[in-house]
């Protein structure tokens, strides 16, 4: 097994982008319980408004507040209606909502746009980025790992990706430990006791599914930058993962998200790699699969086991409670 | 116990009008599917007194609590708290004018601690502003404040050992002296218990009583709805009985016992309680 692989995968910007992920989700499940199904739809909302904006000449800054104002407005559109009613809605609604993102996405319909289930390709829209990074543009080795400077899953983006992650890290920090955290933390128990004591209850509730939802944006931004704009690998698995990243670490802590997302990719790439050492006869195409399946079947040990994650509180959060 | 001069004057009859009315209901209609639940022609509650309203099961009660304190709408009707008019009023927007509410199944939050539970009970935290709350200063002192008078009244509610505990730890009788210690800390003007004693020992019992005739004192109104009718005849100034969605007696409650009315109403569904006879 290479040991270096794996190191590389958790300090690198696929992994930036999911911790980054998940903080968004941790404002939405761990601090206000509001089930969110589709982080992924939140992201692809980021990566178009970002990536179309670039490809069409927009300058990057703007294609930046873009692709944040569209998470606002994908944010109210879906808590407008569903956030008045039971949980469960909103489940259903968000699931249903990034589908329809996803799909049109990668329809022909606006294939001059969004390029259709190709996507939108690196080169153009990862030019601006690219440009502003300061190192050589190389590959820089730096103890066991080696990045690009400037290209694609690049040292400038693993810097960048995990200064975001350090800064929603410390927001989340400060929010929760706030009035208005605590208020959301009321809501996560009981919505009826805290509007019967004077809080306007929707209000919050959309506050925090904006903040979750820029947050998405952001990560997918991240993403695509380390990868391309592509809906199809935007699908439920990939809110699924983000899921059992946050859980694994731990929902409503500052660092579960994180500590989850980085235990999640090394695990997967170990699996990886022991699976054709365990099995030989194994296909290279059955890889992948068999560590799909070990990921479900480590979200069922998870959930039986310890459901409060590995920093997480069990007299405060638990997801079979 | 009863402070019965309030209503010198006021006649034992449904809808009397009070000499200080708090709340005033007027044509109430609240009906599910075709099952009219509550349809009450006009109600009025004493400010600084406590009210009772009774009724047996199935009677409206907690429906009509639910309308007047915004948690759920009326078809028809309308009515005022304290001069504003409540229709359209939400639930958060009524506690914050002064009417705060419990519930007949506890609603402590047992996944926060018992001082937070209290802490969020508290209004006028800028904190709970998203942009104020990024900034520390603007709300410490506040939070300070709030956290003072919460010690206060957990002291009074006998629950301060308890201050760092998860709600979730407490008994059934302590969530609900909490619960109440919680909707004080808005310090409302009227206070709304939905069955304040289901569930609780005979000994939490008796201090949740006391608890409830010292908020008198302190200038709080009560109205609450309850079943046992000892505790109602214990502490009441005045009772209001509800049967089938009406209101079909009031008095002093001593007097709303002896109610034809009242006993046939309770016939039909408590036929085996010791309803009218005096505990010595």
């Amino acid at each position: 097994m290479d040991f270096n692989d794996i190191l590389q995968i958790i300090i690198s910007p696929t992994t930036a982008a999911f911790a980054l992920a998940a903080i968004g989700l941790n404002f939405h499940y761990g601090l206000t319980g509001l089930l969110n199904m589709g982080v992924a739809g939140f992201m692809l909302i980021g990566m178009y408004g970002y990536g179309i904006s670039v490809s069409h000449g927009v300058p990057a800054w703007l294609a930046l507040i873009i692709a944040i104002v569209g998470a606002i407005l994908f944010s109210l559109l879906l808590g407008w209606p569903t956030l008045r009613l039971r949980g469960d809605y909103f489940a259903i609604v968000t699931i249903a909502a990034a589908e329809i993102v996803r799909i049109i996405g990668r329809s022909q319909w606006l294939k001059d746009w969004t390029g259709g289930n190709t996507g939108i390709r690196g080169k153009d829209f990862k030019g601006p980025f690219e440009q502003l990074s300061p190192f050589p543009p190389r590959l820089i080795r730096v103890g066991p790992f080696q990045f690009h400077g400037t290209l694609s899953g690049s040292w400038w983006l693993i810097l960048v990706g995990w200064v975001l992650v350090g800064v929603f890290a410390l927001l989340f920090w400060r929010l929760n430990k706030s009035p208005w955290g605590r208020v959301l933390r009321g809501i996560r128990e009981d919505e009826d006791a805290v509007r019967s004591l004077g809080k306007n209850v929707y209000g919050f509730k959309m506050q925090a599914l904006v903040i979750g939802g820029v947050i998405s944006a952001l990560a997918g931004i991240v993403w695509a930058h380390g990868n391309a704009i592509s809906p199809d690998s935007m699908g439920r698995t990939t809110t699924f993962w983000i899921w059992t990243m946050l859980l694994l670490g731990g929902a409503a802590t500052v660092f579960g998200p994180i500590l989850g997302t980085a235990l999640f990719w090394a695990i997967y790439v170990a699996i990886k790699q022991l699976a054709p050492i365990v099995l030989p006869n194994l296909a290279s195409t059955q890889v992948e699969p068999i560590a799909l399946a070990a990921v479900g079947f480590g979200l069922i040990l998870l959930i039986v086991f310890r459901p409060q994650g590995i920093l997480g509180d069990k007299r405060e959060i638990a997801l079979n409670g | 116990m009863a402070k019965s001069n309030l209503f010198e004057g006021v006649a034992s009859v449904p809808g009397a009008p009070k000499p200080d009315p708090i709340l005033i209901a007027d044509g109430v209609m609240r009906s599910f599917g075709g099952l009219v639940a509550v349809n009450v022609d006009h109600f009025e509650a004493q400010r600084h007194a406590i009210t009772a309203l009774i009724g047996p099961n199935g009677a409206g009660k907690s429906t009509f609590f639910n309308l007047l304190t915004g948690f759920d709408n009326a078809q028809e009707g309308s009515g005022t708290f304290n001069g504003r008019p409540l229709q359209g009023m939400s639930s958060a927007h009524v506690a914050r004018s002064g009417m705060v509410r419990t519930f007949q199944l506890t609603k402590a939050l047992s996944r926060m601690t018992v001082i937070e539970n209290m802490r969020l009970g508290a209004q006028e935290q800028g904190g709970e502003n998203f942009a104020r709350a990024l900034l520390a200063p603007l709300w410490r002192n506040r939070e300070k404040e709030i956290t003072e008078q919460a010690e206060e009244l957990l002291t009074r509610f006998k629950l301060i050992e308890k201050r760092n505990d998860y709600a979730g730890s407490l008994s059934g009788g302590q969530r609900k002296l909490l619960e109440m210690a919680r909707a004080l800390m808005s310090k409302p003007i009227m206070i709304m218990l939905d069955e304040p004693m289901a569930g609780v020992n005979p000994a939490l019992t008796e201090s949740l009583l006391d608890h409830i005739v010292a908020l008198r004192e302190q200038g709080v109104t009560v109205l609450f709805v309850e079943h046992d009718m000892h505790m109602v005849r214990r502490i009441s100034d005045w009772v209001v009985v509800m049967a089938e969605g009406r209101i079909i007696a009031e008095g002093d409650p001593h007097e709303v016992m002896r109610n034809q009315a009242v006993q046939d109403a309770y016939l039909g569904s408590h036929h085996d309680t010791d309803l009218f006879e005096e505990r010595s």
